[in-house]
């Protein structure tokens, strides 16, 4: 049994997906992050899947992907310090409510 | 040739992803996503031990399962109170964005499939010692990543210092 | 002759202006007053011991060894130069390139004028120092600004009549102009003030039009702005005479003949020159139908009146022909058009003052009468009629009625001073209580009328024998208006001194103004008795031949046409004795003789309507009829279309507003589909 290539790409690419969707349609911050994650996920496991098959001889791909998971990190504390510094202020992590700034 | 077995386990991993990457999205509670996301990182982090990269596996779990989700259901926590459905949503809101990644889906799809088929087996690859990993990550050389790792350092201690002036109290 | 006195004649008001009009507000008005008119004294004095080098001294500068007087440029600055000199072998300048240049020329008439210029202005200044005050002597509000003016025009005015050439005269017309426009809007709070002083820019304006195209037709053809080379030339042998020498005269006719100079309209291009030129003179000496700004600027202050509107500004246009008047003697034509406008106008502006009741518009129609006048005795100078009789007469006229008219405007202004009212219905009988005025008043009302030792009588008859000489139908006509210029003046004289006694009105009769307002006018007075008796016609004549041989006490007296003169004296006691008749004491004969000819008196009351007549135009057919329109387009169609490109705009942002929503949820879906499509396109073309 072989697992062929294109059996990781789908699933990360369904996860990238789903990310996207979820980005669009969630109001809450937190969710809003929570799909940004899930985004970077599929994307992670595709620099991953593709080092693995097409470039076993070197770790090119799961270095972008260990930076990357870095990155993620670093991004996700500082956006949660936004929110809840937000939320300190407005009482309220809603997207579609925080308009105080738009006009 | 991989085992039987190894197959059974990808089709779980699959499966999980799937399933809870669809969940995590859709559910009403904030929690639950967070905790459906805490279940796709882990099937990530299997697929890549099933990819034979550990010490990648080990990071995702410390780092995203460790690390950002418990960061998120604190921050869940602070920021609403348990059990509060996030309201429903509009199906005029809904239905681009299921359009939309529906459609992205599709056309990424079709030309993976397209272009990628080709590649049906896992090619060998020497067991990664934690020397080689070492190595890469602290040279200069060609595939030495030292300048981002350090680049990396510096971002995260810019980040810990963001984070405490943002969410100080004033 | 050096030049340092001539520069000082025209430096020192315009120091004295810039002085008074810099510092004048931190100076105390008394002090202003004093500097004004002390510069204006020191000036006078210097223009009279100018004049009189001029005229005795007998230097070979002045007069030549026939006893002709010259024209003598004193200095004479290149200002821009437009075409280079052209130069012989040896460096001599053979002729002059085209230039404006800045300088001082002295021949007869500039000589005059600066007597006139400067005496008057003189007087004015001295008068203004207690006319502008009110009854406790407090100066009146813009004292200093007032004096500033008042030198700002008497520099110009210097400038005028010194002019080296057509275009420094062009120059200091439009200074002129200015400052007559900043004096008659003086009361700047006076709406009537304002709109007084700007119709007398604009209608002057638009006269100037007339002049600048003129100059630049001599000009293009002649190649010279200088008066010198139109009027003269220094001809080999022969010293320059000011009077067109043979040479030039063949010269700028062969210039106008052959140049291949178009007939435009049937007249030469050099009549038109002359024409168009004499329209600038028109619109300042207020000849009809440029004359309608005359009487309303008489908003100003009744010392302005006296020096711009009546002695020296509005005779400019006297000056400037008589200035070119070699070259109006080429063109008969334009001569002719002269006389026309001239024996027109005299005769309207008679009529209408006949029935004015603001005394200082009877004034104002008078001068245009009596500036009229010296037009036509300038229209009607040739040289074959004794030695070009009507020049002299013409320039003698501007002398004398300088004075008599100022003298009567600066009582006037005395009249109106201490009853406060511009309306003869305010004053009556006044004699008693203003004697000093009352005499003075009377003396200049008979120099007006021509009564014999008075200047007005010489000058006159002279110009009256000048037209004699030309034309029998011309005399009679001016005679006729000889005569109605003796009815109005007493009409006037005997409305404000007579007809009834003054009934006093608020809390002092009127009374004699304080010495600085009484000085002049008897100074006036002095010289409107004494003006006619210089032998003029040996200091002004047109070639600067003296016109008799002879010279004695009675030398003005011996020369008169006796034919002449007598008609004159009967047609002016004529005049006089009407006016008695009807406005000696109260009566209702002028009632009677007003519904006698009921149209004409009214429309010699509305002053024929030309007033009426330019607002209909101004209105209804350059404002209705060709403003409107444009103003429609430029609103409708050139605003329009750039409204209509605002509003395109505007739609077009409220449109796309949307897409700037500052949602990040519809920023990353637009991007999504963005994304999707440009693959499917890349997908599409890549198959």
């Amino acid at each position: 049994m072989e697992i062929p290539m294109i059996c990781y790409l789908l699933p990360a690419l369904f996860m990238f997906c789903c990310g996207v969707y979820g980005f669009i349609t969630r109001k809450n911050m937190i969710a809003m992050l929570i799909s940004l994650e899930l985004m970077l996920n599929g994307v992670d496991l595709n620099f991953v899947v593709f080092n693995r098959y097409l470039f076993p001889g070197s770790l090119d791909g799961m270095m972008f992907t260990l930076f990357a998971i870095a990155i993620a990190a670093a991004e996700t504390a500082l956006a949660i310090a936004i929110i809840i510094n937000v939320f300190r202020i407005a009482k309220d992590i809603d997207v579609q409510d925080l308009t105080k700034m738009k006009f | 040739m991989v085992s039987v077995g190894s197959f059974i386990a990808y089709l779980i991993i699959a499966l999980v992803m799937v399933i809870f990457s669809v969940l995590a999205v859709t559910t009403r509670k904030i929690l639950r996503a967070a905790t459906y996301l805490l279940f796709v990182l882990f099937a990530t982090a299997a697929a890549y031990f099933q990819l034979d990269y550990e010490f990648l596996g080990a990071v995702q779990i410390a780092v995203y399962a460790g690390g950002i989700v418990v960061l998120f259901v604190f921050s869940i926590l602070l920021t609403s109170h348990p059990g509060d459905n996030t309201a429903v949503l509009k199906t005029k809101k809904r239905i681009p964005a299921l359009i939309g990644s529906v459609a992205l889906f599709a056309l990424v799809a079709w030309s993976l499939i397209d272009r990628v088929c080709d590649y049906v087996s896992i090619p060998k690859m020497s067991f990664l010692t934690m020397k080689d990993l070492g190595t890469s990550l602290m040279g200069t050389g060609h595939g030495q990543y030292l300048l981002p790792f350090e680049a990396v350092s510096v971002l995260l201690l810019a980040c810990i210092i963001g984070g405490i002036v943002i969410a100080r109290k004033r | 002759m050096e030049s340092t006195l001539p520069i000082l004649i025209l430096a020192l008001p315009l120091f004295t202006f810039l002085l008074l009009g810099l510092l004048g507000k931190y100076m105390k008005h008394g002090l202003a007053g004093c500097i004004g008119t002390a510069s204006m004294g020191v000036t006078a004095t210097l223009a009279y011991i100018t004049a009189f080098t001029y005229f005795f001294s007998g230097s070979p500068l002045f007069m030549n060894a026939f006893g002709e007087r010259l024209q003598s440029i004193v200095f004479n600055v290149t200002w821009l130069q437009f075409t280079p000199d052209i130069v012989d072998a040896a460096g001599q300048v053979i002729k002059s390139g085209l230039a404006i240049r800045l300088g001082f020329l002295l021949d007869s008439i500039s000589a005059m004028m600066l007597i006139v210029i400067t005496t008057i202005s003189f007087m004015v200044h001295l008068y203004s120092n207690g006319y502008m005050r009110d009854h406790d002597g407090t100066p009146e509000k813009g004292f200093q600004r007032f004096f500033a003016y008042l030198s700002l025009f008497s520099f110009s005015m210097l400038g005028l009549v010194v002019a080296t050439n057509i275009f420094q005269m062009y120059i200091f017309w439009e200074l002129v102009g200015a400052s007559s426009y900043l004096l008659i809007g003086f009361y700047y709070t006076k709406p009537s003030a304002v709109s007084a002083s700007k119709k007398a820019f604009i209608v002057t304006r638009f006269a100037d039009l007339g002049f600048l195209i003129g100059i630049l037709i001599l000009s293009y053809y002649t190649g010279t702005f200088n008066f010198t080379e139109l009027t003269s030339a220094p001809v080999a042998g022969m010293d320059n005479t000011f009077a067109v020498s043979l040479g030039t005269a063949e010269n700028i006719k062969n210039i106008f003949a052959t140049s291949a100079a178009p007939v435009f309209l049937g007249g030469s291009v050099l009549t038109w020159a002359l024409v168009l030129i004499f329209v600038g003179g028109m619109g300042k000496s207020a000849m009809m139908p440029l004359h309608i700004w005359l009487p309303d600027a008489m908003e100003g202050p009744t010392p302005v009146s006296a020096l711009i509107h009546a002695a020296t500004m509005v005779v400019a246009g006297v000056y400037l022909v008589a200035r070119l008047f070699p070259l109006y003697l080429m063109e008969i034509t334009s001569l002719e058009i002269v006389t026309i406008v001239g024996a027109v106008t005299a005769f309207y502006a008679a009529m209408v003052a006949c029935t004015q009741v603001d005394i200082k518009r009877v004034l104002a129609f008078s001068t245009i009468s009596q500036i009229a006048f010296m037009m036509v005795s300038l229209g009607v100078a040739r040289p074959e009629y004794h030695h070009g009789l009507g020049y002299m007469a013409s320039m003698f006229h501007l002398f004398t009625h300088a004075m008599f008219k100022a003298l009567l405007f600066l009582g006037a202004g005395a009249i109106i001073h201490a009853v406060g009212t511009n309306d003869y219905t305010g004053m009556h009988g006044l004699r008693k209580y203003m004697p000093v005025t009352h005499w003075t008043f009377l003396i200049g009302c008979l120099a007006i009328a021509g009564i014999i030792p008075f200047a007005g009588f010489f000058s006159k008859d002279e110009i009256l024998t000048a037209v004699f000489g030309e034309s029998l139908y011309g005399y009679l006509w001016m005679t006729c208006v000889a005569g109605m210029t003796a009815f109005y003046m007493f009409r006037l004289y005997f409305l404000i001194f007579w007809w009834k006694d003054h009934k006093v009105h608020g809390h002092h009769a009127p009374k004699d103004q304080p010495w600085t307002m009484t000085v002049p006018l008897v100074f006036l007075a002095v010289m409107s008795i004494c003006a006619g008796w210089f032998p003029f016609g040996n200091l002004v004549t047109w070639n600067g031949h003296p016109m008799f041989e002879h010279l004695s006490f009675w030398t003005n007296i011996d020369n008169l046409n006796w034919f002449v003169a007598a008609v004159s004296m009967v047609t002016a006691l004529g005049g006089i004795g009407l006016a008695w008749v009807m406005y000696q004491k109260e009566n209702d004969l002028p009632q009677k003789a007003a519904k006698l000819i009921p149209n004409l008196w009214d429309w010699c009351y509305h002053r024929f309507y030309w007033d009426e007549l330019y607002m209909w135009v101004t209105h209804s057919v350059i404002f209705r009829g060709i403003c409107k329109p444009i103003a429609w387009f430029d609103r409708h169609i050139i605003d329009g279309s750039m409204n209509g490109l605002a509003f395109v705009t505007n739609k077009l942002s409220v449109a796309i507003k949307g897409l700037q929503s500052g949602s990040t949820q519809r920023y990353v879906w637009f991007y999504l589909v963005g994304a999707v499509i440009l693959a499917l396109i890349t997908a599409i073309c890549t198959i």
